[in-house]
């Protein structure tokens, strides 16, 4: 039996092969390679341009923790990450459970559409429009001070929450999508059966439902932590004074200065501090999975 | 379809297709170019192709870096590209620009002597650039802020303007602007923490940092800033072309000059065609054109300052020599110099999060 089952085994990976080939081919060439190359890099004390010397250093890496100034931002970053996160279950989360369970028919595929526009837009487009927005004397502060009797000042651009904002409004999608999945799955039947043996809706929701739906909640938490960490176009447009985060100190290395070497280590710290973070969450992801 | 009639029409096709791609590049001059900096005028691009036959197509960058990184990253794509004469030097040392044969260019003669002899455009006596244009980083002011336009570089610590101060992005920019403000030669900064604490203390009066024209534009279009550094061509554009109350300040400490010239990239196919455009861009019909319509930096060609009325912004107070006491010309500046400022700028920026 065990030996016949390892002979399908292999008969079933040899006919999986033609349909996997390509997607490692595309992931060899377009990730795996530019990827090496970059670590390759970050080792360097030069980029090889135009006939220029160079050698190989770790001083890229050491020079993360001689300047207090990366550890300070990357901490920076990862709170950014932890409460964009935090605001995309807030604000996700119920919607999708009005998606799966309350709206049917017509209204959900309104309400879907609505929910993936965003995705559909152009992000430096989606970051403009919040300018106009959340500036003084924007379509917020003019809005709201033309419906309320007292005067109020919003001016909400070139700020922290501004970038908090645009993020949010980035990756909410991801958090909808996947709880949206999970949420579906879990069965009515389920719900109906806590409610008849005298549940409150509070117990409910605790005991049944999120623990059903817990493997979206983590898969949408880490789709839009890692790449908030990294962001640096929000930050930069609509942060101003203090857009200053991880993600910009890099660009600022390959744009500005053309310090490759000093941007990729960088990079990798970043990645391997996302690691770990993703690491130590692990037990709680697999218990949810 | 019978096979042959295929072939032959493949054929065709190919024939067809490359005879057509061989004319064009023949024919076209890659230009790269700050956005919305002369080179890219429609009509300016419509004259010169109806003049000479060759098509122009514009790239552009947003930071010098950027600019040297596509000249070294896509050899042969560009014909001319501006370089400010400060990282002329670099571009030469990395072989990425060939010398320029000026008896081509008609209009380089009339180039003011002191401009075309510059040592960062000259290497053993070969061009590597022909000076285009020049101006300032100065202050600009949102005239509604004010009754009367300041003197004092200090009217961006005022605590008056508290937040409503901008300043561009760039470190270099940044620290040179520090140097002034604290009386020192910007291409020889003998006291870096004075530059430090300077900044340090200006720092809270920013509401954010700008990095291209357009956002300082917006800025002033929408009422959130009085003051903040600027270029001295793109505060003439925001006056003349999107007519916002922008004015120019040149403080009495001084600012920064810079010098904008064009070079052919080593490796252009169309070095014809680059000589002609870059002699186009330094024609005075073409100069006088583009600061009534748009507005301009100064011109390095004098014949086409002179053509300019005598009251123009950029011939009474540009040609002012107490204005040009008062200016400093950007210098070359090392890889090292430039990390060791952008080191500094992250650290102010970190430190007023």
């Amino acid at each position: 039996m065990a030996a016949q089952g390892a002979a399908a085994r292999r008969g079933g990976l040899r006919s999986a092969l033609p349909l996997l080939a390509p997607a490692y081919l595309w992931l060899t060439v377009a990730i795996f390679l530019p990827l090496s190359a970059m670590v390759f890099f970050s080792f360097m004390t030069e980029l090889p341009l135009a006939g220029k010397p160079w050698a190989f250093t770790s001083g890229n890496y050491a020079a993360f923790f001689l300047q207090s100034l990366y550890p300070t931002l990357l901490l920076a970053s990862l709170r950014l990450g932890l409460e964009v996160t935090l605001w995309c279950i807030v604000i996700g989360y119920p919607a999708a459970y009005v998606l799966a369970k309350v709206l049917k028919g017509r209204s959900r595929e309104a309400i879907f559409l609505l929910v993936i526009l965003p995705f559909w837009s152009n992000g430096l487009v989606r970051i403009f429009s919040w300018a106009m927005v959340l500036r003084e004397g924007g379509i917020l502060d003019t809005a709201l001070n033309a419906v309320l009797p007292f005067k109020i000042n919003i001016d909400l651009m070139y700020s922290y929450p501004a970038v908090i904002i645009g993020l949010v409004h980035s990756y909410v999608p991801y958090m909808v999508l996947t709880c949206y999945l999970t949420l579906q799955a879990v069965d009515d039947s389920l719900i109906e059966a806590g409610r008849s043996l005298g549940a409150s809706r509070l117990q409910l929701l605790k005991r049944v439902i999120v623990p059903l739906s817990l493997p979206g909640l983590v898969a949408g938490a880490a789709l839009i932590f890692v790449p908030v960490v990294g962001s640096f176009m929000e930050p930069r447009i609509l942060g101003g004074r203090t857009g200053t985060f991880y993600g910009t100190v890099i660009e600022d290395q390959f744009v500005a200065v053309f310090n490759w070497p000093l941007g990729a280590a960088l990079s990798f710290i970043l990645l391997a501090v996302v690691l770990v973070i993703l690491a130590l969450a692990s037990p709680v992801l697999r218990r949810a999975a | 379809m019978r096979m042959p009639d295929l072939t032959a029409l493949l054929t065709a096709t190919a024939v067809f297709t490359s005879a057509l791609t061989l004319a064009a590049s023949a024919g076209e001059v890659h230009v790269l170019n700050w956005k919305g900096y002369g080179a890219d005028e429609p009509w300016a691009v419509a004259a010169f192709e109806k003049a000479t036959g060759n098509k122009v197509v514009n790239d552009f960058f947003n930071s010098e870096q950027e600019m040297l990184t596509k000249i070294r990253t896509n050899p042969g794509l560009y014909d001319v590209v501006m370089i400010n004469a400060a990282f002329n030097d670099q571009a030469m040392a990395e072989k990425l620009i060939q010398p320029i044969d000026t008896s081509k260019l008609p209009n380089y003669a009339d180039i003011s002597k002191d401009k075309a002899s510059s040592p960062m455009l000259d290497h053993d006596g070969k061009v590597y650039g022909v000076p285009w244009v020049w101006g300032l980083t100065a202050l600009a002011i949102n005239e509604k802020s004010f009754d009367k336009p300041p003197t004092s570089i200090a009217e961006m610590w005022d605590a008056a303007h508290k937040g409503r101060v901008v300043i561009r992005d760039d470190a270099v920019e940044a620290v040179q602007f520090g140097a002034i403000a604290t009386g020192q030669n910007i291409n020889d900064i003998k006291d870096m923490d004075a530059v430090k604490t300077k900044l340090t203390s200006l720092m809270p009066q920013i509401k954010t940092f700008w990095s291209s024209e357009n956002d300082w534009n917006q800025l002033v279009a929408s009422n959130q800033i009085d003051i903040g550094t600027y270029w001295s061509g793109s505060a003439d554009r925001a006056k003349t072309h999107f007519k916002l109350p922008v004015s120019l300040v040149i403080p009495q400490e001084g600012a920064v000059a810079w010098l904008d010239a064009f070079s052919i990239p080593a490796g252009s196919k169309n070095v014809a065609g680059a000589e002609a455009f870059i002699n186009y861009m330094i024609d005075p019909k073409f100069y006088v054109e583009w600061v009534t319509k748009v507005g301009a930096p100064v011109s390095a060609n004098t014949k086409a300052v002179e053509a300019l009325p005598e009251d123009a912004f950029n011939r009474k107070v540009m040609g002012d020599p107490e204005v040009a006491k008062r200016i400093q010309f950007q210098a070359p500046i090392t890889d090292k110099q430039r990390e060791a400022y952008l080191a500094l700028w992250q650290q102010l920026k970190v430190d007023v999060k």
